[in-house]
C-alpha cells in the first residue's frame, strides 16, 4: 500500500476516514434491492427461453393464470408497442429501443437461451415459479449463430432479418449479422511496416465473461391509481432506469420515481433495465406492489456478460525499439442485439502508444447469446490482451526491457490517438517510471516454471451531469444529498470533497444518495465518473454554501462579505481578525439571523482526465497440469488525486482480481446447442480468497487540470492490463505464448504439449 | 401447499418462533419470515457464502439449511454479531481497513471471520484465505478483507492479553 | 422447488418404514448440500418428502476401535470427521477428501455418507474410501447387508440402494501397520470446484518399509462411477518404495482404466493426463505417510 505523501495543502483529501455508509453494512442493516418489504407485496418470476434462436408462434398463459395464488401473467404483448429505432442510452453503451424492449420481454423471436418471455406475479415466489411451468410457449426452433466468426459468414442464420450492415458510417444494402464495421486510421500502416525490423502478428480469442456482482438483479414496483409509479431497484443509474422505464411503458418520466437501494456490485452490468419494466407492468395489472429477484442462473443466462471476441494484431518496430506501424482488427460478439463495446475497445487498443502509422478495424456482430453489457473499461481489456501481448513479443524479439520499450513509445501530452483526439495532461510516463522503480520490478524472480509479466492499459474515463445539495444543520454538521449510486465508497469521496471546501472533518458531512424526485439529474455510476463529477458538484455546492455563510457572517458583523475571511473552519473579520466565529457557532445562529442556508450545484463535468495503469504479475505454472498460480501482483495507476486512498486502492485491487479471473478461469462455456453449461458460481470460476495474493498498489498522482482537486476516474482502468500481464508472465515461465482467454489449465497444458511437438 | 410447520428456535440469543413451509430454506425464513435481511442471497446453492450464519456455533450457508431444521437450534446472523456496547472487533476492523466496497458479501465474511477467530485466535494469512474461500467477493480482490481479519485477530489478542 | 413434507424419524426402523412406503417420492436428508440444490434446479421432480436422518443414533455415530476400525455414521458431517484427532491420525487419506468437499461452510453440513450416496463420478470421498477398503453398511426392510465401497455406485447419481434401504455407516478397517493413504484432486481454482480428476491411493509396506506389499488406487471424474483400478495396485505389489518405474506403471494403468468424457470441466485428453500425474503424486504421498516421513 504505497501512496505518495498526503498533500500538505489539504486537510481532508488524501486521508482515510471511515466511510459514512460503512456501519450499516457491517451490521447487516443496509437495505439492498432484495431487502425491500412492504404490505401486500407479490413475488414475480420470469419464464425464459430454452432455445438460443426460435420464433415464438404462440404463448398460452391461461393455465398459469388459473393457478391459485397467481395474480397476473404478462408477455411482450403487455408492453406498449415500441417499434422505435430510436437509440436508448445505457450509459457506457446504447441500444435501439425495440431491442431493449425485446430484451425485457421477447416479442416474436427469442435470440438467446435465457431471454425473458413471460412473467408471473403471485402471492409467493414458489407459486410464481410453479406457474411458469404451466405457461405453454410454442416455438419454431431456428438454427443459431453462436460465435463471432461463424455469424459473420455469408449464409449464417440471421438474427435480425431486417438489419442492414453499417460500414464506414454508411448504411449498406447488405443483410448481415455484422451490425457495424468501422475503421480508425492514422498515417499509412503499409509504409510503417516497410520501416520495421521486426514484425509480430497474432490472433486472439476471448470467451464471454460476466461482471459477476454478488447481488443478483432485483426490483420492486408500486403503481398507484393516480398513475404514479415507484421503483426500488439495484441500479448504477436511477435516472437511466427512470427514462428507460418511462420510454418503454410510454408514460411521462415525471410519473416515475426510482428509489435506488444499496447496490451489491455492478461493474457496468446494472446500467440497462431487465426486471424494472416487468415488475412495473405486473404492479399495474395486479394493483399490488410486486418484487422480482433473479436467481444466480438467471443473472448468468439473462443479463449481459462482456463479449467474446476474435482479434488480430500486427505490429512492427525498428531496431531502436520504435513502433513503426500497427494494425488491429477487433470482432466482438454483441450478443442478441447490436451494441458491443467494440468502439471503446478500438479507441483504447493502441491508446498507450504514440504511433504515426496505425489502423484499427472494429466489427459489432450479433450472435445468439446474451445481449452484452458494459463491464469495467468495456472493450479495453480485450484489446489490451491482444496489443500488450504483441508488444511483449516485440520486446522479446528486440531484447528490450518491456518498461523501457513503453517509455520509448508511450504517449505524452499532445500526442494523438489513432481515432483522433489529442491527449491533455496524462500520467503514463509517471506510471511507467513508478513501475520501473518498484521493488517488485527490481527484485529478480527465481524458481522453476516461474515468470514475470508486464502490461499497460488505458481508459478514457467519463464525466457528465451531476447534482448536489448541501444543507447546514444547527450543530455545525451538513447534510449532503446526491444522486449517483455508490458501489464502492463514492459517498465518502464526495463528502470529503465538500468537507475540504467547508473546512470541516469528513465525519461532519452526512452524505445520502436519494431518489430521482429528490435531487437534480445525475448521470450514472459508470465511466469511473462519480468521484470526479459528483465531487465537482459537491465542490461547487460547498462553494455556494461557503459564499452564503460568509455573507451571513458579514450580516451578523454588520459589514460586507469582502471583509470576512474563512479559513480552516473559522470566519474572521478583517482587518484585525479579532472577531471570530467557528463554523459550528455560525451554524447555530443561522435560524435567528435570517434563516437556514443550503448550497446547491448542478454541473456537467467535462474536464475528464483519462487514466493509465500498469501491472506487474509473477506466475508459476505447473507444467504437468497447466495450472497457473499468480504469486505476486502490483498495480501502478494514475489517480490524478486520490480523495480516499483506501478506496482508490480497493478499486485497483478489485480490478486486478477481476482481470486475473478473466485471464485464468472465467468463461461462458457454451454447448454446441448454444446453452451456457456453467451458469452457477460453482462452475463459473471467479477467484476465491485462496486464488489470489495480496495485491500491491502504487497510486501515482498527476493532477487532472479539469477538476479542482485533480481527480481522475479510477474504477475501470485496473482491469485492463492484468490478462496480458499474466499471459506475458506465462510466456516467460513456460515458453508458451497463450493467445486465448481464459488461459485455463487444460488450454495451457495443450499449448505446452503442442510446443513439445513443435507446433508452436 | 404443505402445511406450515411451527418452529421454535433461538436467533441471535432471542427465543424465536416462526411458521414456515418445509421447502423454505433457513435463509428464506430469516429474510422473509423473521425479517432479518442482513444475510444475503448471492447464489442459493452454497457457492458464494453471502448467507453464512452460525448454526449451533458452526458456520453454514443458510441457503442449504431448511427452516424447519432450525427447531431447537441456536442461530447467529450478522444482526447478532455486534452488542449494544458496540461493534465486534471484526466489524470495526472491516471499517478501518476499508474491507468492503459494495458491501453485499460483507455480512457473510464477517460471520465467517468470527467463526474462524472464535476457534483459532491467531490464524495465518493462508489459513484465513482457506477459511474464507467459500465467501466470494467481487469488489475488493480480498486484500483488504484478509488484512482486516488479521488486524481484528491482533487486536482481539491484545485485549485478551490485557 | 416443489411442495415438500419434512419428517425427522428418531429410529432407523421408522426411517426405513417411511422410505419403503414412499419409494421414489421420499429422499433422505443428511447435510442437504446436494439434495437441496438438486430439488431447486428441478432434478428430482418426483420427490415430495424429505426424511431427515440426523436424529438417528446409528447414523450420527463416529467411533474408532483398534479391532473394528472406523465406524462413520452416514450422516456425520465432514467437519466432525476432520476435527476428530483419532481419525486425523489414523486416516489421513480420508481427511484429504473430507477437507476438500466444498467450503468450510459446506463441510459443516455435508456428510461423507451423503457424498457417497450422491454417487457423483466426482465425489471426492469415494476414491479415498475405496483406497481404504471401506465398506458400506446398509439397512433396509429385508435386513442389513455390507457392500464394498467400489460396488456402491452404479451410474452417475445412482447407487445400489434398493427401495427403503439406507446407508447407515461407512466402515473402514483399522489401518494395517506401515500403511499410508492419500487423496488428491485437480481443480482449476484452489477451492470450491468439482474434481476434473481425482485419485485416492493407499499402500501397505513391509516391516522394513522398503517394499510395497499391496496398494489400492481409485479414481474420480474419469468414468460414470468412481473407479477402482486393481491393475494399478498390482503394478506396485512387491516393488521397492523408491521404484519410480513401478509408480509410473501404476499411473499408466490408471490412465488406461480411465474412460472420461469431454465436458466443460475438461477434455478426455486433459483428464487422462491428470489421472497419470495425480496417481504418481498421490502414491508418493501415500508412501511417504506409510514410511512415517
Amino acid at each position: 500500500m504505497t501512496t505518495t505523501a498526503p498533500a500538505p495543502e489539504y486537510s481532508v483529501i488524501g486521508t482515510r476516514p471511515i466511510r459514512h455508509d460503512g456501519l450499516d453494512k457491517v451490521i447487516g442493516r443496509a437495505k439492498y434491492a432484495a431487502d425491500i418489504q412492504m404490505a401486500g407485496l407479490l413475488s414475480a418470476k420470469i419464464l425464459r427461453s430454452p432455445h438460443p434462436h426460435a420464433r415464438i408462434k404462440s404463448i398460452d398463459t391461461s393455465k398459469a393464470a388459473a393457478l391459485p395464488g397467481v395474480r397476473a401473467v404478462i408477455t411482450a404483448a403487455d408492453i406498449p408497442a415500441v417499434a422505435s429505432d430510436r437509440m436508448q442510452d445505457l450509459g457506457e453503451t446504447a441500444v435501439r429501443l425495440r431491442f431493449l424492449s425485446s430484451n425485457v420481454l421477447a416479442g416474436n423471436k427469442v435470440l438467446y437461451k435465457g431471454q425473458a418471455v413471460a412473467a408471473v406475479a403471485a402471492t409467493s415466489a414458489h407459486i410464481a415459479e410453479e406457474a411458469l411451468s404451466l405457461i405453454k410457449v410454442d416455438y419454431e426452433v431456428l438454427p443459431p449463430a453462436l460465435n463471432v466468426l461463424d455469424a459473420m459468414k455469408d449464409g449464417a442464420p440471421l438474427l435480425h432479418e431486417d438489419m442492414l450492415m453499417q460500414e464506414f458510417g454508411q448504411r449498406t444494402t447488405k443483410h448481415s449479422n455484422i451490425a457495424n464495421h468501422f475503421r480508425f486510421k492514422k498515417g499509412e500502416p503499409a509504409d510503417g511496416f516497410k520501416q520495421a525490423d521486426v514484425v509480430v502478428e497474432r490472433e486472439f480469442n476471448t470467451a464471454a465473461v460476466h461482471q459477476g456482482y454478488i447481488e443478483p438483479h432485483a426490483a420492486t414496483a408500486n403503481w398507484n391509481v393516480d398513475g404514479k409509479l415507484t421503483i426500488w431497484c439495484s441500479t448504477q443509474g436511477s435516472f437511466n432506469v427512470r427514462s428507460q422505464v418511462a420510454t418503454l411503458l410510454k408514460i411521462p418520466e415525471s410519473n416515475v420515481k426510482v428509489i435506488p437501494t444499496e447496490i451489491g456490485g455492478g461493474f457496468g452490468g446494472k446500467l440497462g433495465v431487465y426486471l424494472e419494466p416487468v415488475v412495473a407492468l405486473l404492479a399495474k395489472k395486479t394493483g399490488h406492489p410486486v418484487k422480482a429477484i433473479m436467481s444466480r442462473t438467471e443473472v448468468f443466462e439473462g443479463t449481459g456478460p462482456t463479449p467474446g471476441s476474435y482479434m488480430k494484431v500486427k505490429m512492427g518496430a525498428n531496431k531502436e525499439g520504435r513502433i513503426t506501424a500497427a494494425e488491429v482488427s477487433l470482432m466482438f460478439e454483441a450478443g442478441a442485439f447490436p451494441g458491443s463495446p467494440v468502439n471503446a475497445g478500438a479507441m483504447c487498443a493502441l491508446a498507450c502508444y504514440n504511433l504515426d502509422n496505425a489502423q484499427v478495424d472494429g466489427y459489432d456482430v450479433v450472435v445468439n447469446k446474451q445481449k452484452t453489457a458494459a463491464y469495467r473499461a468495456p472493450g479495453a481489456t480485450h484489446a489490451a490482451m491482444a496489443v500488450e501481448s504483441v508488444v511483449d513479443e516485440l520486446c522479446e524479439n528486440l531484447k528490450m526491457d518491456p518498461i523501457d520499450f513503453r517509455i520509448l513509445n508511450g504517449v505524452k501530452q499532445g500526442d494523438r490517438r489513432v481515432d483522433g483526439p489529442a491527449f491533455g495532461k496524462v500520467g503514463f510516463m509517471e506510471v511507467l517510471q513508478a513501475a520501473k522503480n518498484h521493488p517488485h520490478w527490481k527484485t529478480p524472480l527465481t524458481g522453476k516454471n516461474r515468470g514475470r509479466g508486464f502490461a499497460a492499459g488505458f481508459w478514457f474515463n467519463a464525466g457528465g451531469p451531476a447534482s448536489c445539495y448541501i444543507a447546514m444543520n444547527p450543530d455545525g454538521t451538513v447534510s449532503l444529498i446526491e444522486g449517483a449510486a455508490d458501489i464502492g465508497g463514492t459517498r465518502a469521496a464526495i463528502a470529503m470533497q465538500a468537507a475540504e471546501v467547508l473546512g470541516i472533518p469528513a465525519d461532519k458531512v452526512t452524505p445520502t444518495v436519494v431518489d430521482t424526485d429528490s435531487i437534480g439529474y445525475t448521470s450514472l455510476t459508470g465511466g469511473s465518473s462519480v468521484a470526479f463529477k459528483g465531487g465537482l458538484a459537491a465542490y461547487e455546492a460547498a462553494q455556494d454554501l461557503k459564499k452564503q455563510l460568509i455573507e451571513r457572517a458579514a450580516k451578523i458583523w454588520e459589514t460586507t462579505a469582502d471583509n470576512v475571511e474563512f479559513e480552516k473552519g473559522e470566519f474572521k473579520l478583517k482587518p484585525s481578525y479579532e472577531r471570530k466565529m467557528t463554523f459550528t457557532e455560525l451554524a447555530g445562529r443561522l435560524l435567528t439571523t435570517g434563516g437556514p442556508l443550503a448550497g446547491r450545484a448542478s454541473v456537467d463535468a467535462r474536464g475528464v482526465g483519462p487514466a493509465f495503469a500498469a501491472v506487474i504479475a509473477d506466475v508459476e505454472v505447473d507444467p504437468e497440469t497447466g495450472k497457473t498460480q499468480v504469486l505476486r501482483a502490483t498495480i501502478v495507476q494514475d489517480a490524478g488525486k486520490a480523495i480516499h486512498p483506501s478506496y482508490v486502492e480497493g478499486q485497483m485491487q478489485g480490478g486486478v482480481a477481476q482481470g486475473i479471473g478473466w485471464a485464468l478461469n472465467e468463461e461462458y462455456f457454451f454447448t454446441n446447442q448454444g446453452t451456457m453449461a456453467n451458469p452457477t458460481f460453482l462452475d463459473y470460476r471467479m477467484p476465491t480468497a485462496l486464488d489470489l495474493p495480496m495485491i500491491d498498489t502504487v497510486i501515482v498522482e498527476v493532477a487532472n487540470p479539469g477538476h479542482p482537486f485533480g481527480v481522475r476516474g479510477v474504477g475501470e482502468v485496473p482491469i485492463v492490463p492484468p490478462p496480458a500481464a499474466v499471459a506475458n508472465a506465462m510466456k516467460r515461465a513456460i515458453g508458451v505464448r497463450m493467445t486465448d482467454l481464459p488461459m485455463s489449465p487444460g488450454a495451457v497444458l495443450a499449448a505446452i504439449q503442442a510446443k513439445g511437438n513443435g507446433k508452436r | 401447499m404443505a402445511d406450515k410447520v411451527h418452529v421454535r428456535t433461538t436467533i441471535n440469543g432471542e427465543a424465536t418462533e416462526f411458521l414456515c413451509e418445509p421447502r423454505q430454506s433457513l435463509l428464506e425464513v430469516l429474510r422473509d419470515v423473521v425479517g432479518l435481511t442482513g444475510s444475503k442471497e448471492g447464489c442459493n446453492d452454497g457457492n458464494c457464502g453471502a448467507c453464512t450464519v452460525l448454526f449451533n456455533g458452526r458456520m453454514v450457508t443458510s441457503c442449504l439449511v431448511l427452516g424447519v431444521e432450525a427447531e431447537g437450534k441456536n442461530v447467529t446472523t450478522i444482526e447478532g454479531i455486534a452488542t449494544p456496547a458496540g461493534l465486534h472487533p471484526i466489524q470495526q476492523a472491516f471499517l478501518e481497513n476499508a474491507a468492503l466496497q459494495c458491501g453485499i458479501c460483507t455480512p457473510g465474511f464477517i460471520v465467517a471471520a468470527k467463526a474462524l477467530l472464535d476457534r483459532e485466535p491467531n490464524p495465518s494469512e493462508q489459513r484465513i484465505r482457506l477459511w474464507l474461500a467459500g465467501n466470494l467477493c467481487r469488489c475488493t480482490g480480498y486484500d483488504k478483507i484478509i488484512r482486516a481479519v488479521m488486524d481484528a485477530s491482533k487486536k482481539m489478542q491484545e485485549v485478551k492479553a490485557r | 422447488m416443489q411442495t415438500l413434507e419434512y419428517t425427522a424419524p428418531k429410529t432407523l426402523k421408522d426411517a426405513i418404514t417411511l422410505l419403503a412406503q414412499k419409494g421414489d417420492a421420499a429422499r433422505p436428508l443428511a447435510g442437504g448440500t446436494d439434495v437441496l440444490v438438486q430439488l431447486r434446479v428441478g432434478r428430482r421432480p418426483q420427490v415430495n418428502t424429505l426424511v431427515d436422518l440426523k436424529n438417528i443414533p446409528e447414523l450420527t455415530r463416529l467411533s474408532y476401535d483398534p479391532r473394528e476400525g472406523l465406524y462413520l455414521g452416514a450422516a456425520v458431517a465432514c467437519c466432525h470427521v476432520y476435527e476428530d484427532a483419532t481419525v486425523r491420525r489414523m486416516y489421513p487419506g480420508l481427511i484429504d477428501a473430507a477437507e476438500l468437499i466444498g467450503s468450510v461452510q459446506i463441510q459443516g453440513r455435508a456428510s461423507v455418507g451423503g457424498n457417497v450416496c450422491n454417487a457423483a463420478p466426482s465425489g471426492d470421498t469415494i476414491p479415498a474410501l475405496i483406497a481404504l477398503s471401506a465398506t458400506c453398511s446398509i439397512a433396509g426392510p429385508n435386513g442389513t447387508r455390507s457392500v464394498p465401497m467400489e460396488q456402491f455406485c452404479t451410474a452417475p447419481g445412482r447407487n445400489l440402494l434398493q427401495n427403503g434401504e439406507i446407508l447407515v455407516a461407512v466402515r473402514i478397517p483399522a489401518p494395517a501397520p506401515n500403511s499410508g493413504a492419500a487423496y488428491l484432486r485437480f481443480i482449476p481454482r484452489n477451492e470450491m470446484d468439482i474434481a476434473v480428476a481425482g485419485v485416492g491411493a493407499s499402500v501397505v509396506l513391509d516391516s522394513a518399509k522398503q517394499r510395497i506389499t499391496s496398494a489400492r488406487v481409485a479414481l474420480a471424474s474419469v468414468a460414470p462411477t468412481p473407479l477402482f483400478v486393481t491393475a494399478a495396485g498390482q503394478a506396485l505389489a512387491g516393488k521397492a518404495v523408491t521404484d519410480e518405474a513401478a509408480i509410473q506403471a501404476a499411473a499408466d494403468a490408471a490412465v488406461a482404466a480411465a474412460r472420461p468424457i469431454t465436458d466443460m470441466r475438461g477434455t478426455i485428453e486433459f483428464r487422462k493426463q491428470l489421472v497419470g500425474v495425480l496417481t504418481r503424486r498421490t502414491l508418493h504421498i501415500a508412501i511417504q505417510r506409510a514410511r512415517g516421513a
